[in-house]
C-alpha cells in the first residue's frame, strides 16, 4: 500500500528559512534509510505560501486568491509518498524522524485503485474512452 | 492492559519486524555464520518482544534491542556447547551495547548484501531461493508465502528448512564476493527477485491474474538491492523492469478480473509514478552498461511502450532492434516468439507468422500457451479464421490460468 506523509510547516518554513544544517543533515540520513528499504515513492518540499494560490468555486464563479495563507492552521511543507505492507510500518518508520517540537504529522493511505474498481461502472469507463479518443483526434487534426 | 492495546502492540511488534527482521537476521549471519542458528536467534528475539513490549512499551531503538537480545541468545547457545566452529566465529562478537549499535549500522550494507547472496545461492533450487528470499529478506511468515504461491504451508515450511540445511552442510562461504563474481553470483539473485515479481505479474496458478502484493515484495527487494550494490548495471535493469511493468498492473485488469492486454490497455490508468522511476532506473542501468544486458533490454522494450501515448504511436521498429539483441543474449525460443510479435507490428502479420512457424518445431515451446496463442492471433489477422480458432483452442487447453483460459476460448468463438 501506499501512504503520503504530510510534512508540516510552520513560521520558518513559510519564510523560506533553511532548517538548522545539524537538521538538514537528520533528515538527509533519515530519507537515506528510508531509500535504502525500499520504502520510499516519492518526496518533495513545497514553496512557502506565499507563492500559493487558491481557486474557490461558487456556482459557475471562480475566484483566484493569491497566498500567503497565514490563517491556515495546517500549513504543508513537503510531502512523502512511501510503499509498506501496512499503515503501522509507516507509523513505525515516521517514528524515526528527526521532528520535535510537539510537531504533528499525519500519515494518509492512499486508496488502491481495487477501491474504485466497483464504483467505476462500465459506462463511465466506456466515457473515458471517448474522451481519450476525442482528445487524440484533435491531436492529430 | 485491555485486549485492544495488546492488539496494537502487536501490530507494532509485526511493523517493527517488517523493517528490522532483515537486517538484525544478516548481522546475526555474520556473527553465527549460519543461516539457520541467525534466523532461529532473531525469531526467539522477536518472541521475545511479543511478551514484553505489551507491558514496557516499545524501545527507542527496536533495532538495537531485538539486537542485543538475539545476541545474547547466541551467548547462552555457545554457553551450552556449540559445535567447534561456531565458537570460533563467536570471538568476534562485540561485547558492550554501544559497540554493539556501531558494529550494526557499519555493516548493515554488506549483511543485507551477504543474507541476498546466501537465501539466493547456486545451490539452492529456484524455488528455494524464492522461499528463503521472501522469508529472510521481506520478512515475511512461512503461511504468508504459502498463501502468495497457492502451495501448502507444510510444503514452504520444509522448503525452507531444507534449504537452510543445505546451506549448512555445504559450509557456503559467506563472505561478499567483489568485482565479476560478485555480479555472477548476482545473477542469481536477480533472478529469484524477477520469478517472484512475474508470479505476481502474471500468475501461473489459480484464478486471479495478478498478485500485486508479490509484485510490491518483488519491487522491495529490488529497490534495496539497488542501493546495495549501485553500480550493478542489470540490478538497474531489472528494478526498471519491474517499475514499468508494474505501472501497468491496474490496466492489465478488467472490471470483472479478465485480463486485458498491453494493447488494449487503457493508458490514462497506467500509474506514471513508476512509470517515472521505471524510466528513470533504466536511465542509470543505461549509463552504466554497454552492451545493455538481458534486464536493461527488456527494460527498454518496455521503455518504448510506456513513451507512447497511444498503442498506434509504439516505435516498434525500435522494439524490433531491441529484441534482436536480446535474442543474440539469451538464444531464448521465448524471446524468439515475442521478437514474432514485434515484428508483426513493425511490418505486418505476414512476417510475424513467417517467423512463428519457424518456432513451432521447438521443443521448448511445445507446451507453452503463448505460441498457439500468437499464432492464432496473425491468422486472424490475416483472415484464416478457421486455422486460427484451432490455435486459440489449442492455447485455451494449455494454459493454467483461469482468467487466461476464459479470454483465448472467447478469442476462439470470435474466430
Amino acid at each position: 500500500m501506499r501512504v503520503l506523509v504530510f510534512v508540516p510547516g510552520d513560521k520558518n518554513s513559510e519564510a523560506g528559512k533553511m532548517p538548522s544544517q545539524e537538521l538538514v543533515a537528520k533528515m538527509t540520513k533519515f530519507n537515506e534509510d528510508l531509500v535504502k528499504a525500499g520504502v520510499m515513492l516519492a518526496a518533495d518540499g513545497l514553496t512557502p505560501t506565499a507563492k500559493a494560490k487558491r481557486v474557490k468555486f461558487s456556482g459557475s464563479e471562480r475566484t483566484v486568491v493569491d497566498g500567503p495563507f497565514t490563517e491556515s492552521k495546517e500549513i504543508i511543507a513537503g510531502y512523502w509518498i512511501w510503499q509498506v505492507k501496512s499503515i503501522d510500518e509507516a507509523v513505525e518508520w515516521l517514528k524515526r524522524a528527526p521532528f520535535d517540537g510537539g510537531v504533528e504529522v499525519t500519515l494518509r493511505p492512499v486508496f488502491d485503485p481495487e477501491d474504485f474498481g466497483k464504483e467505476l461502472s462500465p459506462e463511465l469507463r466506456a466515457k473515458g474512452e471517448n474522451l481519450r479518443a476525442e482528445v487524440e483526434r484533435q491531436r492529430r487534426s | 492492559m485491555s485486549g485492544e492495546g495488546g492488539a496494537a502492540t502487536r501490530k507494532a511488534v509485526e511493523a517493527v519486524w517488517r523493517i528490522e527482521s532483515a537486517r538484525l537476521i544478516g548481522g546475526l549471519v555474520r556473527m553465527v555464520r549460519d543461516v539457520g542458528l541467525a534466523e532461529d536467534l532473531a525469531q526467539e528475539a522477536l518472541v521475545t518482544a511479543m511478551e514484553r513490549w505489551p507491558e514496557a512499551g516499545i524501545p527507542e531503538n527496536p533495532g538495537a534491542w531485538l539486537m542485543t537480545t538475539a545476541k545474547n541468545r547466541a551467548i547462552d547457545h555457545i554457553r551450552r556447547g556449540p559445535p567447534p566452529a561456531f565458537e570460533l566465529a563467536t570471538r568476534e562478537l562485540p561485547t558492550a551495547g554501544r559497540d554493539l549499535e556501531t558494529t550494526i549500522d557499519e555493516n548493515v550494507g554488506d549483511d543485507l548484501l551477504r543474507l541476498m547472496l546466501v537465501a539466493c545461492h547456486p545451490l539452492l533450487s529456484t524455488e528455494a531461493r524464492v522461499a528463503l528470499t521472501l522469508r529472510l529478506l521481506g520478512g515475511l511468515t512461512t503461511d504468508e508465502i504459502a498463501r502468495a504461491f497457492l502451495v501448502s504451508e507444510p510444503t514452504i515450511a520444509q522448503r525452507i528448512v531444507r534449504a537452510k540445511r543445505t546451506l549448512t552442510e555445504a559450509r557456503v562461504p559467506f563472505e561478499v564476493p567483489r568485482g565479476p563474481e560478485l555480479s555472477a553470483r548476482l545473477s542469481s539473485v536477480l533472478e529469484a527477485v524477477y520469478l517472484i515479481f512475474n508470479e505476481g505479474h502474471a500468475a501461473t496458478k489459480g484464478d486471479d491474474w495478478t498478485r500485486p502484493e508479490l509484485c510490491e515484495e518483488a519491487l522491495r527487494l529490488g529497490r534495496i538491492l539497488a542501493e546495495l550494490v549501485p553500480k550493478e548495471a542489470e540490478v538497474h535493469g531489472l528494478v526498471a523492469l519491474m517499475e514499468i511493468h508494474a505501472s501497468r498492473l491496474r490496466a492489465r485488469v478488467g472490471p470483472s478480473g479478465e485480463p486485458i492486454l498491453l494493447l488494449d490497455q487503457d493508458r490514462s490508468r497506467w500509474d506514471q509514478l513508476l512509470v517515472h522511476r521505471g524510466l528513470a532506473a533504466l536511465a542509470r542501468a543505461e549509463a552504466l552498461a554497454e552492451p545493455l544486458g538481458r534486464y536493461a533490454l527488456q527494460a527498454a522494450i518496455a521503455g518504448c511502450h510506456a513513451r507512447a501515448r497511444t498503442a498506434p504511436e509504439t516505435d516498434w521498429n525500435r522494439i524490433v532492434a531491441l529484441y534482436d539483441a536480446l535474442v543474440e543474449l539469451t538464444q531464448s525460443p521465448v524471446v524468439e516468439l515475442n521478437r514474432a510479435v514485434a515484428v508483426s507490428m513493425a511490418f505486418g502479420p505476414a512476417a510475424g507468422l513467417e517467423l512463428v512457424d519457424a518456432l513451432v518445431n521447438e521443443p521448448a515451446l511445445r507446451s507453452y500457451h503463448l505460441l498457439p496463442s500468437v499464432r492464432g492471433d496473425f491468422l486472424s489477422k490475416l483472415g484464416r479464421s478457421a486455422e486460427a480458432r484451432k490455435e486459440f483452442e489449442r492455447a485455451a487447453r494449455l494454459t493454467q490460468n483461469t482468467r487466461e483460459r476464459e479470454l483465448l476460448m472467447a478469442r476462439a468463438r470470435a474466430s
